[in-house]
């Protein structure tokens, strides 16, 4: 204890210096231990550890009965996901690309518009917000079972008065492609009922996330603009939209996140087929009828973590490089 | 008593059509926003047999409580409701507790790892949960537990479960906003803390947690619907009906007890009702943490 105390007073100023770990007396250490190591121990343990034991199983045949029964077959399971499963991968692969790309064109840019026009100073901007952001409060299982009964109910639902002429429209049953890619893949039409319900909640999260980074724009930099005689567009083109660079990163990465995360609104409607994505195949694997195959849901899920890997190194590096340089500066 | 002041007529910009263009847009798109909740509202308090006669948009002729009554019953909704809240409270406690101490050892002090830690609990949050899942399972199906802690006699199935990877996986979220927010509070507080002799705990409790209140606050009320809203955790690691919290719930209650749409709209209401009044009541926090995350690209 004693030569702990002695040590405080040259302790005290490499804190403030280098990168050393901080050095604390006795019990600070201990605390400041327990303080990082539960809460990372926690994390690392149901989180890390689970994703690189993803990766580790999908080259094992494993059922998930005990752990002697592992045993290693290679690129086995990915070989039958490109041949034997072929069908209901690429067809799950092209939905969530399907997904992300209608995000950004869709919802993203429909929630970036309906920011600019809100921040125009418009009379109760405040009860426009809340209308746009309610539904994204609600999970996208409700989301999915609120349209059910509303919009896509075959027989009475909106849907079906406003646009089925009369006739029963089974919206979230059909399987028809609407636009095909070749004879076996395409969108199907239940896969895109499914899109405008989650479209229906993706704008609103948007919204709230730009309605912030232009309260931030500088609005004489507008003016300037608009003296040198740019119109609205190239003000926004070339003032607004270049300082909205940092929302501009958050919002690509939320939306890439979540077409990848896509999993409830598709679970909860448990439409026949052609809706599926991802996420669902690799829980197809541990639930329900193909239970217990961890060798292939494994690989599934490898594969969703190499897609969503290199957005996440991307975001990762971008945020604490700018982080880094203005802790030194 | 009202004193109103006679304002000479200010000289009024003349309304531009651009802007009238601009209102009419945003109400219409604000009504068609509107039409699955008011929808589902609407359709809830009617009986199922006048839907079908007269349509969705038709003049109600009689309303009832009767799909709420039977909701209510046929989904065990009050049993649903306590599973959630068993969940979400220990969760949400939690997960403020774990993220602001590793965001406080990682954002007050310089040492050699922080950004490590930053960085790991920050790409954590990014994953897509489907892939833990499958060894998740496995281990939580390994994990006995005593018979007074879980039904199943195990992690996997029982609350506990749960709440473990909640916690672990909302910090990831939380540790990022946390930090982000502490590094912005004075250094200078250290410095004082220390020269009043003030341990590690002191200064990370009765000083710096005090001051992040604003950011704790925001973060509760997101974590709050995004616990609340949780569906994939709970059809995996619970998969006894019974003992689900609500919102995963929805996987059954469609096809098990509710045979009509007005039915199923009225479970809608109750699962979406908590969030939404959540949401209306604490609007500002909860907005205020969606963009504290958003802050630093």
């Amino acid at each position: 204890m004693a030569t702990a105390e002695a040590d405080v007073p040259t302790a005290a100023l490499k804190v403030e210096r280098g990168k050393k770990a901080p050095q604390f007396k006795g019990r600070d250490r201990w605390v400041f231990y327990a303080m990082v190591g539960i809460p990372t121990g926690l994390h690392v343990l149901l989180v890390w550890v689970p994703t690189v034991g993803s990766i580790f199983l999908s080259f094992t045949d494993w059922k998930g009965i005990r752990f002697s029964d592992i045993t290693w077959v290679g690129l086995r399971n990915y070989n039958q996901i490109f041949t034997v499963f072929e069908k209901d991968f690429f067809q799950a692969l092209i939905n969530n690309t399907v997904l992300l790309v209608f995000l950004f064109l869709g919802p993203t840019l429909f929630g970036m518009f309906l920011a600019y026009s809100l921040d125009k100073s418009i009379k109760g901007t405040r009860l426009y917000q809340s209308v746009f952001y309610t539904p994204v409060v609600l999970s996208l299982a409700v989301v999915g079972f609120m349209w059910q009964s509303v919009i896509y109910s075959t027989e009475n639902g909106l849907a079906t008065q406003l646009f089925g002429g009369g006739e029963p429209v089974d919206w979230l049953g059909n399987q028809s492609f609407l636009i095909s890619f070749g004879d076996t893949y395409g969108i199907s039409k239940n896969f895109a009922a499914i899109l405008i319900a989650i479209a229906w909640r993706h704008a609103g999260y948007i919204m709230v996330l730009y309605l912030a980074g232009l309260k931030s724009v500088d609005n004489s930099l507008k003016e300037a603009a608009s003296i040198d005689g740019a119109n609205e567009w190239q003000t926004f083109r070339l003032v607004t939209f270049p300082t909205l660079k940092p929302i501009n990163v958050v919002v690509a990465v939320i939306t890439v996140i979540e077409a990848l995360r896509a999993f409830d609104i598709i679970f909860v409607l448990n439409t026949p087929r052609k809706t599926e994505v991802l996420s669902i195949l690799t829980t197809n694997n541990l639930l329900g009828e193909g239970g217990g195959n961890v060798g292939r849901g494994s690989a599934y899920a490898t594969i969703l973590f190499l897609l969503c890997l290199g957005f996440v190194i991307w975001y990762v590096t971008n945020h604490y490089k700018s982080t880094e340089e203005g802790a030194e500066s | 008593m009202t004193t109103t002041t006679q304002l000479p007529a200010q000289p009024k910009a003349p309304v531009k059509p651009g802007r009238i263009l601009l209102y009419v847009f945003l109400t219409l798109t604000a009504l068609v926003w509107l039409v699955p909740i008011v929808g589902a509202v609407f359709s809830s308090f009617r009986p199922f047999s006048e839907t079908v006669r007269d349509g969705y948009i038709s003049f109600p002729d009689t309303l009832t409580l009767d799909n709420y009554k039977n909701a209510w019953n046929q989904g065990d909704i009050l049993r649903k409701y306590w599973n959630t809240w068993l969940i979400l409270a220990p969760a949400l406690v939690l997960t403020l507790f774990f993220s602001s101490m590793v965001a406080f050892a990682a954002s007050r002090y310089s040492w050699k790892f922080n950004i490590f830690f930053l960085v790991l609990f920050t790409a954590g949050n990014l994953l897509p949960q489907q892939i833990i899942i499958q060894p998740l399972f496995q281990m939580y199906n390994r994990v006995e537990l005593p018979s007074f802690l879980s039904n199943s006699g195990k992690l996997n199935g029982s609350t506990w479960g749960l709440i473990l990877i909640h916690v672990a996986f909302q910090s990831g979220f939380c540790t990022f906003v946390l930090s982000n927010y502490m590094k912005l509070l004075p250094k200078s507080l250290n410095e004082a803390a220390r020269i009043d002799g003030a341990g590690v705990w002191t200064l990370y409790w009765q000083i710096i947690m005090p001051l992040t209140r604003p950011a704790l606050a925001a973060l509760a009320t997101l974590e709050f619907t995004w616990i609340y809203n949780d569906f994939f955790w709970a059809v995996v690691l619970e998969q006894q009906g019974a003992d689900r919290p609500i919102t995963s719930s929805l996987a059954n209650l469609g096809g098990e007890f509710f045979t009509d749409d007005n039915l199923i709209a009225a479970a809608s209401v109750y699962v979406a009702l908590p969030t939404i009044v959540v949401y209306l009541a604490l609007q500002k926090q909860f907005i205020a943490g969606l963009t504290l995350g958003a802050d630093k690209g």
